[in-house]
């Protein structure tokens, strides 16, 4: 019999190409955060539906500039717009009014559920089942310091962080992402002053479903989209804010960040299977002695 | 005119009467002929949801094709009585518990005796006491070799394993390519990690130089640059997608070429063209999977017809059905050569299991189409699927060889 060396650990690859792939990681990671912890802090609702937001963000861009052969930029913009939509006639017409007679914050959850159960059958009947991609809107790879970084990721990085910065320049510096951290600080008090409520909470609604849509579009570049992927990634998006903080801006980042080199850094230098089974260890002790997070505060 | 003037009671009233004497009409003159007819009805449990929703669902397309093409022609006759195909279909989500529910639906509520799936080890294990206690036998697509193996005689793989289809693709990449190190990559899963267990074996034993035999991602990961990295900085001359779902392949073969990786690709299970040259691009070109009945170069006239049926039925043809285009139809053929009395009790249909063979309809070579496994399970309980194994030239699928598993 053939004695096998032990593979050692770390197999020669070079941290830079860990912090690089733990860098891109993070970006995507904060994108699709930020529009669940939006929602949540506005609305104090988990969005179980976020990832087949995502999702179908994804089936937009593919249709608009993978069989269409628009311009990439007007497959972001119709996923974007077309999820706020979707995600304004979410709040409007179901969570408004079970938010309202509800008595239990269960029955929220449950409709986030049954939302996120509807629009992933509706894009297994629309869309079917296969996994669908595109071509890369920038091909290339650039090498650097023993670490490869394909122009698509940079891409992909550079236009996360560019969505990221706008988020945080919109919600602490104009008047309608000071009402929103209003509304998430405090909804009666916002309210006395003036903040149209409804309108307000339709707003971080659609702006969180559009975010989805916008990650989904960016992301397909890079993961390709299928109709069952919305599942996995709510879960990616609701660890992110258990180590940020539920309701946090700055912390849905930060669990990005947490995350994404986590996994880059695990996958480099651990056996694969351990990386995730001590992430989940590790978020385990964490929320035993910090159950709010690292940011677990509202804003403001 | 509005459209209020226009709906008086009396039209309403009339319209409704002419839809009940038309749909007395049609009932009438449909009924000699549902009577001349009887009906089978197969069931199918898997993954229809999800991420795997494309392994169930191609189960359930060719079913659908194949019944339709069969109910095109009056139905398929067993027995001298022509049969209406009917499809029953769950999903079971990859879920143990709702396969048996599933399974239990399909064998106690609706009575059928021949199901079709599950698609992974742990959902086909448990089924097996229901489908025992109903006396009804089922085609998974599944490699646990319990399975298979007395005393358990009710399950038949549907495919090809990759403990079989791998030393059969390794030896020919050592002989053709000079193939010397070889590394193992998989999703955390029971499946994927059970064929890559037996992949590495097989390797071992063919004196390989394994560079990596347990790296693993998460069957949720999205950016497989990380993993990868690891793997291509072992050079090895192969790397090996253990059972990856077509999902995936597409990234992982990008995100090898992207970081710069020149050696071989392959896997041990079905992939399809489209979706890994859309997802993939040239990065795609020489990765080498196993297939069906796909390729225009081997299949007969009649896999072309059932190609165009699967792709009205489905929207569009996967080529992963090539490998599950075989099951109903070897049902079908089976039932014929048992009798109508196997419809409703599968012993004579086990007993025809042993001898049956046939051209096989899908391939242009017509080579014998039969029940093996014999030599891995100790009976004849697996479809003699043909080995195709196929790589990507060109942006299309070109078959290297055609393979037996007896």
């Amino acid at each position: 019999m053939l004695a096998v060396r032990p593979v050692p650990l770390a197999q020669g690859v070079p941290m830079t190409q860990a912090l690089v792939d733990g860098c891109v990681l993070s970006a995507n990671y904060a994108l699709i955060a930020l529009g669940i912890t939006l929602i949540f802090s506005i609305m104090n609702l988990l969005n179980f539906a976020h990832g087949q937001m995502l999702m179908i963000g994804g089936f937009m861009v593919y249709y608009v500039y993978g069989v269409f052969h628009l311009p990439f930029a007007l497959g972001l913009l119709a996923a974007a717009l077309v999820l706020g939509l979707i995600g304004a006639g979410f709040e409007r017409f179901l969570f408004r009014r079970v938010l309202r007679v509800a008595t239990r914050e269960e029955n929220s959850m449950l409709l986030a559920v049954g939302t996120a159960l509807l629009l992933e059958n509706v894009a297994l009947f629309l869309f079917g089942e296969k996994q669908r991609g595109v071509p890369e809107t920038v091909s290339g790879v650039v090498q650097f310091a023993g670490a490869f970084l394909p122009y698509q990721r940079l891409e992909v990085f550079l236009v996360a962080l560019v969505l990221i910065l706008g988020l945080l320049y919109f919600v602490q510096y104009t008047r309608p992402g000071r009402a929103m951290r209003a509304l998430a600080q405090d909804r009666d008090a916002a309210r006395l002053m003036g903040v149209n409520v409804d309108r307000t909470a339709m707003m971080g609604f659609a702006i969180g479903a559009g975010l989805a849509g916008l990650a989904g579009g960016l992301l397909v570049t890079v993961q390709g989209v299928n109709a069952g992927i919305g599942t996995d990634i709510s879960i990616k998006a609701f660890i992110m804010i258990m180590i940020g903080g539920a309701g946090v801006v700055g912390g849905a980042i930060l669990g990005a960040v947490v995350l994404g080199f986590a996994e880059s850094i695990g996958y480099a230098y651990l056996p694969g299977s351990l990386t995730y089974l001590l992430i989940f260890l590790a978020l385990i002790l964490f929320l035993v002695i910090r159950p709010r997070g690292i940011m677990g505060h509202p804003w403001g | 005119m509005t459209i209020e003037t226009k709906l008086t009671r009396r039209t309403l009233l009339a319209g409704a009467g002419g839809l009940a004497a038309g749909g007395l009409a049609v009932g009438g003159l449909a009924r000699p002929a549902i009577a001349a007819t009887k009906t089978f009805t197969i069931g199918v449990c898997g993954v229809m949801s999800g991420a795997a929703a494309s392994w169930g669902l191609t189960n359930k397309y060719c079913s659908l094709a194949t019944a339709a093409m069969w109910n095109a022609k009056g139905g398929f006759e067993i027995g001298g009585q022509k049969y209406h195909i009917e499809v029953a279909a769950v999903d079971d989500q990859n879920d143990p518990k709702l396969s048996v529910a599933g399974i239990q639906r399909l064998t106690q509520q609706d009575g059928l005796h021949y199901i079709i799936g599950p698609n992974v080890d742990t959902t086909a294990v448990a089924d097996v006491p229901d489908l025992n206690k109903a006396g009804a036998m089922n085609i998974p697509y599944a490699f646990s070799k319990w399975l298979y193996t007395k005393p358990r005689e009710n399950s038949i793989l549907g495919m090809i394993a990759s403990y079989q289809a791998g030393p059969i693709i390794y030896s020919y990449l050592m002989k053709a390519k000079g193939v010397k190190s070889v590394a193992f990559l998989a999703a955390n899963a029971s499946d994927p990690l059970a064929q890559m267990k037996e992949g590495v074996a097989a390797a071992r034993k063919l004196g390989l130089k394994i560079t990596s035999s347990s790296e693993t991602y998460e069957p949720s990961t999205t950016d497989f640059f990380p993993v990868m990295a690891k793997i291509v900085h072992g050079k090895p001359d192969l790397i090996v997608l253990s059972g990856v779902a077509p999902a995936a392949a597409p990234q992982l073969l990008r995100a090898a070429r992207q970081l710069g990786f020149k050696g071989l690709l392959s896997t041990e299970t079905a992939q399809d063209i489209k979706i890994l040259v859309q997802g993939a691009g040239k990065d795609a070109e020489g990765f080498i999977s196993v297939g069906g009945a796909s390729t225009p170069a081997i299949r007969s006239a009649y896999m072309d017809d059932f190609v165009k049926e699967y792709a009205k039925v489905a929207g569009a043809w996967n080529d992963e059905a090539g490998t599950k285009v075989y099951a109903l139809e070897m049902v079908l053929r089976t039932l014929a050569v048992a009798g109508p009395k196997a419809i409703t009790d599968v012993k004579p249909f086990q007993t025809a299991m042993a001898g049956f063979s046939i051209p096989n309809p899908f391939l242009k070579a017509r080579s014998p189409l039969k029940y093996v496994g014999t030599a891995y399970f100790g009976q004849k309980r697996q479809i003699g699927v043909p080995l195709v194994v196929n790589e990507v030239k060109g942006g299309k699928f070109e078959t290297l060889f055609v393979g037996s598993v007896s």
